[in-house]
């Protein structure tokens, strides 16, 4: 369980660009759900997905996870959670341009030491299931939107994390391959995964797995419900 | 967790909901860190190899420039005091008004009478212009090579600059302006180059008929002491019998030879130091300046699990392979030019400036002291330069990637 306890979060504080992107909001985030931070853009659901996902701290507030308390920890225990509790799908899919699709896939496991061939084996096995195994070793910037997509919701998946988080999964897919993207994120949550996903794409909210939608306004939760 | 995943290889707390795991902290896992780090770091090289092997060879001249004066000024520091090992240890001088000039023959007989002298030996040498080829050369008596008057052996380098060898004459002016035609009846063993290149050597009765010496003279004494640790009171000694001498102890040439050479070294380095100074700037501007793509690298290995320590230690290995790789290129370099290659680059200012330049082959020798003190100025330099402004990068937020 995932708890935010009045978090607000402030860029460029105490500055004449001053962005309150964040304003007490307090929320409490159920195991295996599939829960969509739906809203406009620049309405916060990115900045709360950085903080759920450890990328970033809180200007105000507390977060907990499993009930231990997230929001005060050094950097370097705060990358330990991210690395192995949360999976991450970018936006833009944010891929190491020059290596290829296998390395790609690796790099998360980089710093944990994982024996080489077993991680090579777990890179090959999601490669594997994401129908990328042909692609292994072409460089990413060859890739097709749909295969980087595959390529980086691989990558997330290489430290087996029990939450992966999705931004705007589907912003640079066409339907049939956001619908591709969707069953694919439905079927990691079958297997137990919990998944956020922002996102104001209505493909996405109305994808049948999909059982929480919360919303998000102006750095504030305007709405909150069950599917 | 999908298959093939490597179940064990993390300790997850299971009855957690989100598990937090932990790495195994064995020395394996340590090993392979540091494996993916540099095949990640070699992978980072080459796909900037442009920029880097720009890089890579202005840091490979600036190594192999410092290390050839560094093995050059070594090498003859190293040649002089082998070459002095078999010198005299006191030699002694007459003084008139504060010039060096002839010894009297007597003084042969009050030196051998000082205890603690155990062999004494009057010298006979001096210098030669010559207006042929310009340049100045040491003449020497030698009464153990056994030398007819009109009998001289000459040094490489003249017998190279004159193309004159053995059974041919070397015709000298004599001090009454008479020219006097020498045979030369051998060449000096060019192991001993280094002194050797403008000597000649003739008789006793050759050279004084030459300079017109009288014979109860000599250039100087050399002496050979009992216990070579009581040079220094032999020297007192002789100050004290022969009040007008001057002694000169084999530890103070060697002295002066060091001192000409710490100068000469430090007049090289001087200029050298402009080129270091501008490489530590590129280095910096290099570090600083990092592209958008590295940054936007950065933040993305950040947001993927990897914290501030590894991108710093990616970037120590990059910055450690870097500059190790131009060390040991630029090193080599500087080693072959230097012992294979007839030191061509700094000799005329580190052997001197002369016209007869010694042909010399230095003693090739690996002095570890030399390569730690390149391995300072050169590497620690390069990582210090880089390693700040990569710091900086590197400790911001990896939101930054989220946010696009």
């Amino acid at each position: 369980m995932i708890e935010l306890n009045d978090v607000s979060k402030t860029f460029n504080q105490n500055q004449p660009n001053e962005c309150r992107a964040l304003r007490g909001v307090s929320l409490r985030l159920e195991r295996g759900d599939v829960t969509v931070f739906k809203g406009p853009s620049g309405s916060g659901k990115t900045t709360l997905l950085t903080l759920v996902g450890c990328l970033a701290r809180p200007t105000a507030g507390r977060i907990a996870l499993d009930g231990r308390l997230l929001s005060n920890l050094p950097e370097r225990f705060l990358t330990d959670v991210r690395r192995h509790t949360f999976g991450f799908v970018f936006q833009q899919f944010n891929l190491i341009r020059g290596l290829t699709v296998l390395e790609n896939v690796m790099l998360p496991a980089y710093p944990l030491g994982r024996p080489h061939r077993a991680l090579v084996n777990a890179a090959h096995v999601l490669l594997d299931r994401f129908g990328l195994a042909a692609k292994a070793t072409s460089k990413v910037e060859w890739l097709s939107g749909g295969e980087a997509q595959r390529t980086a919701l691989a990558r997330a998946l290489i430290n087996d994390p029990a939450v992966l988080i999705a931004d705007e999964p589907t912003a640079n897919l066409d339907s049939a391959l956001s619908q591709e993207v969707l069953a694919l994120l439905g079927e990691l949550a079958a297997q137990g995964r919990t998944v956020f996903i922002s996102s104001h794409d209505p493909l996405v909210f109305e994808a049948a797995h999909v059982n929480r939608i919360v919303e998000v306004h102006d750095g504030q939760i305007a709405g909150d419900r069950r599917c | 967790m999908p298959e093939g995943l490597d179940a064990c290889y993390c300790a997850t707390v299971s009855s957690s909901m989100f598990p937090v795991s932990v790495s195994l902290p064995t020395m394996r896992a340590f090993l392979e860190r540091q494996k993916y780090l540099i095949d990640y770091t070699l992978a980072a090289l080459l796909r900037r190899k442009t920029r880097n092997l720009g890089l890579l060879l202005i840091y490979t001249l600036l190594v192999f420039l410092f290390s050839s004066v560094l093995l050059l000024s070594q090498g003859l520091r190293r040649e002089a005091a082998t070459l002095l090992q078999d010198a005299p240890e006191v030699i002694v001088q007459r003084l008139v008004a504060g010039r060096h000039d002839l010894a009297p023959a007597a003084w042969l007989d009050r030196l051998r009478q000082i205890r603690g002298v155990s062999a004494v030996q009057g010298r006979l040498w001096g210098y030669y212009y010559d207006p042929a080829v310009k340049a100045n050369y040491t003449l020497m008596a030698a009464p153990e090579r056994g030398l007819a008057a009109d009998e001289i052996v000459i040094g490489a380098a003249l017998a190279r600059v004159r193309q004159i060898g053995v059974g041919d004459y070397l015709g000298l002016r004599a001090a009454n302006g008479q020219p006097l035609p020498l045979k030369i009846t051998g060449l000096l063993d060019s192991a001993s180059e280094l002194l050797s290149a403008d000597l000649l050597l003739l008789s006793e009765a050759g050279y004084r008929a030459l300079f017109a010496i009288p014979p109860d003279v000599y250039t100087d004494v050399a002496l050979t002491v009992r216990n070579p640790r009581e040079a220094r009171t032999v020297a007192e000694k002789i100050t004290l019998a022969l009040p007008d001498s001057r002694p000169i102890l084999r530890a103070e040439i060697l002295r002066t030879y060091d001192a000409v050479f710490n100068w000469r070294e430090g007049l090289a380095f001087l200029t050298l130091s402009a080129l270091l100074l501008a490489f530590m700037i590129l280095a910096w501007d290099k570090a600083a300046g990092l592209s958008a793509e590295e940054k936007r690298e950065i933040g993305i290995l950040k947001a993927i699990g990897w914290e501030t320590g590894d991108i710093l230690r990616m970037k120590l290995w990059e910055g450690a392979l870097l500059s190790l790789t131009a060390f040991l290129a630029g090193y080599t370099l500087a080693w072959h030019q230097v012992f294979h290659a007839g030191a061509a680059l700094f000799a005329p200012v580190l052997k001197g400036w002369a016209v007869l330049y010694p042909e010399l082959q230095l003693t090739p020798a690996v002095d570890v002291q030399l390569i730690l003190v390149l391995l300072a100025v050169s590497v620690v330099p390069y990582i210090v330069a880089t390693l700040i402004p990569i710091w900086r990068t590197a400790t911001a937020d990896p939101d930054a990637v989220m946010r696009g």
